[in-house]
């Protein structure tokens, strides 16, 4: 069995190319995730740039509404940039500058990702151009200005489906046209080994914090821990430290689109099987043939076929439990947690507070929920407006 | 003896199409022709959704023919009708997630049973080998192994276990037609059939008839695929005179 195994799933598919690029990233973080100055560095950045660590907020209002578990927030919408994937890019992209590297790309779905890697390499004095599909730098216009404010060149994506997944497969073609100077900044706990595991272990504050809070705030662990799964690397950052509390349930919340008995969705877990893709064995959604299938969600950030290979591998083991949760349920958990807490989540987010609502109700008054909350939702209000019949400008 | 090893001691041409495009019938009439006007092996693509390693020309052609829903049966088929006609050598390039989820021993046995001698799987390195192995060697289907001209020390390492061929990758980045290559393939090249007995041949961004003259000096052949299916593009159903004629340009000439 190769290198970056999470039970069966993992591992490195990639090109010949690649190889020695990702060998390379491998000794090099294996050298400094240990070193007392690179990780100053890297909390210096998190906490002075980025706002950490991010707020635990108790949603009362929430809790006496939905009369049951008592719930909490992870503020991940908080963080500089607005959501989880900064935690990732300030790491990476840190990462890079060590080895020398004077170039970033990366993919970006909803243009979260994409925004983070331009901030922190425009913070870091980097080069970035980022691979976006040409449909999401549509519904997501305003990120694509974004990042080319940030200094970034946007490349849309126009092969395949012109979403998430083409945005990879067109950041790795570039990657192996261009190596030497070049990091790839993957966004999500995808591809192959190490991303999945450095993009872990960056990812995993949410947990380190969330876990010493909660136990600050209310002597006790959570009967559960919830996140939205795309790729999944807000919730592989919110079970991480969690995963050896037997106790504590983790659930992944994934995309069911217009419904699962539709073709409309992204919930790999549910409905995809185990194959090859992106460098990594996981499961996908595809067809007989080995086809992958265009997949479809309300949210641009949880629109990809695949899954990490180390979420696979806590579905294969039960550790955690993965449902999904429909354009429809988001959209109200859109509209719910804004007028109940006054906060607008993410479209992506909406889907782990939509579970949550569900769930709460049938818990006891002394369970607690936290839900990780990766990110905040001002550039989805046009989108849902629409999604009401309502049409706005941005 | 296997099909692949007649072509030791020579200087091969070898031709790659896309399955299915412009249609199956059409890319059995393709191969013959190319195989009689020369072609040495004939590479063939079993369309995939997402050829991360094919530039927008080969890309293209996959897209294509999934569009007239050519499936992986489809090119079975196809095979099975060519090797009653032609004994010219036959490999596959697909990518992992096709074999895989046909079911690698079902895969493979088709293989054999149409008469398939080697597959080029680019989306899996020398660490990941072992992924198809087994199944492959059970069924007599070599797994060629390609270096890349970031590969260094990694060359002798894989040309060493490399079976069928050995695939040099002419230059970074995905497959498609270049003007120039840059990468020093004499080195490569010469680095690896140190390591190696089986032939040596070089692909990626191959065009002109220049460039493969210049490669035939120190490698045992050429693999050229988006010039070919660029005139599949151009001619559709009309380009097997094209493609004979392209064949017999490319030719090795003493």
């Amino acid at each position: 069995m190769s290198k970056g195994r999470f039970g069966v799933h993992g591992g490195q598919y990639i090109p010949e190319t690649l190889m020695n690029a990702v060998n390379e990233l491998e000794e090099a973080y294996n050298y400094y995730k240990d070193d007392a100055d690179f990780n100053r560095e890297l909390n210096t950045l998190l906490c002075e740039y980025a706002n950490r660590p991010s707020l635990l907020y108790y949603a009362e209002k929430m809790t006496k509404d939905l009369g049951g578990a008592k719930i909490y927030l992870k503020r991940e919408d908080l963080n500089h940039t607005g959501a989880h994937k900064i935690n990732n890019v300030l790491g990476q992209v840190l990462l890079a500058k060590k080895m020398g590297k004077t170039r970033i790309i990366a993919e970006t779905g909803a243009g979260q990702h994409g925004v983070a890697a331009a901030t922190a390499a425009a913070l870091m004095d980097m080069e970035c151009e980022v691979f976006m599909g040409a449909v999401d730098c549509e519904r997501q216009a305003l990120n694509v200005y974004r990042m080319e404010l940030l200094g970034a060149k946007v490349h849309p994506v126009k092969s395949g489906t012109a979403t998430l997944k083409d945005a990879v497969n067109e950041t790795m073609r570039e990657w192996t046209a261009r190596v030497a100077d070049t990091h790839y900044a993957l966004g999500s706990v995808m591809g192959p080994h190490p991303f999945p595991t450095i993009v872990r272990d960056f990812q995993s504050v949410i947990s380190r914090e969330a876990r010493a809070q909660i136990l600050e705030k209310e002597g006790r662990l959570p009967s559960a821990v919830l996140a939205c799964v795309g790729g999944g690397s807000n919730a592989i950052g919110m079970f991480h430290h969690f995963i050896p509390d037997a106790n504590v349930r983790l659930i992944g919340c994934e995309a069911a689109g217009k419904g699962l008995e539709t073709d409309k969705h992204a919930a790999t877990l549910t409905k995809g099987k185990l194959g090859i893709f992106h460098g990594m064995k996981s499961y996908f959604c595809q067809n007989e043939y080995g086809q992958i299938d265009e997949v479809y969600s309300i949210s641009a950030g949880l629109d990809y076929p695949g899954i990490g290979p180390e979420h696979a591998y806590l579905h294969d083991s039960g550790r955690a439990e993965y449902v999904a949760v429909t354009d429809e349920e988001a959209v109200n958990a859109f509209e719910y947690l804004s007028r109940t807490e006054g906060i607008i989540p993410a479209i992506e987010s909406s889907h782990a507070v939509a579970h949550a609502m569900k769930l709460a109700p049938e818990m006891e008054k002394d369970d607690i929920l936290i839900v990780c909350l990766s990110g905040r939702g001002d550039k989805d209000v046009a989108a849902i407006a629409r999604y009401r019949g309502v049409n706005i400008y941005e | 003896m296997s099909r692949i090893e007649r072509l030791k001691g020579q200087k091969s041409f070898i031709a790659f199409l896309t399955a299915g495009d412009p249609t199956i019938q059409k890319t059995e009439e393709y191969i013959l022709a190319m195989a009689q006007a020369g072609a040495d092996l004939v590479e063939i693509g079993i369309p995939f959704s997402d050829p991360i390693a094919e530039g927008v020309v080969i890309q293209d052609a996959n897209i294509r023919a999934l569009k007239n829903n050519t499936t992986t049966d489809d090119v079975f088929k196809c095979v099975e009708n060519v090797r009653k006609k032609t004994d010219v050598p036959l490999v596959f390039l697909t990518y992992a997630n096709p074999v895989y989820t046909y079911g690698k021993d079902r895969f493979f046995a088709e293989c054999e049973r149409v008469g398939i001698d080697g597959i080029i799987i680019p989306d899996v390195p020398f660490e990941e080998k072992d992924e198809f192995k087994t199944e492959a060697d059970a069924h007599n289907v070599d797994i060629v192994s390609l270096v890349a001209p970031t590969s260094e020390e990694r060359i002798t390492k894989i040309a060493s276990e490399a079976k069928g061929f050995l695939y040099v990758v002419s230059s970074m980045g995905v497959t498609g037609m270049r003007s120039t290559i840059t990468t020093d393939l004499k080195t490569i090249t010469e680095k690896a059939k140190e390591a190696t007995d089986i032939p040596v041949f070089i692909g990626f961004g191959i065009n002109t008839p220049e460039q493969v003259h210049e490669y035939y000096q120190y490698a045992d052949g050429v693999i050229v695929g988006s010039a070919i299916v660029k005139i599949i593009e151009k001619y559709g159903e009309n380009a097997k005179e094209e493609l004979v004629k392209y064949v017999k340009s490319m030719k090795y000439k003493n």
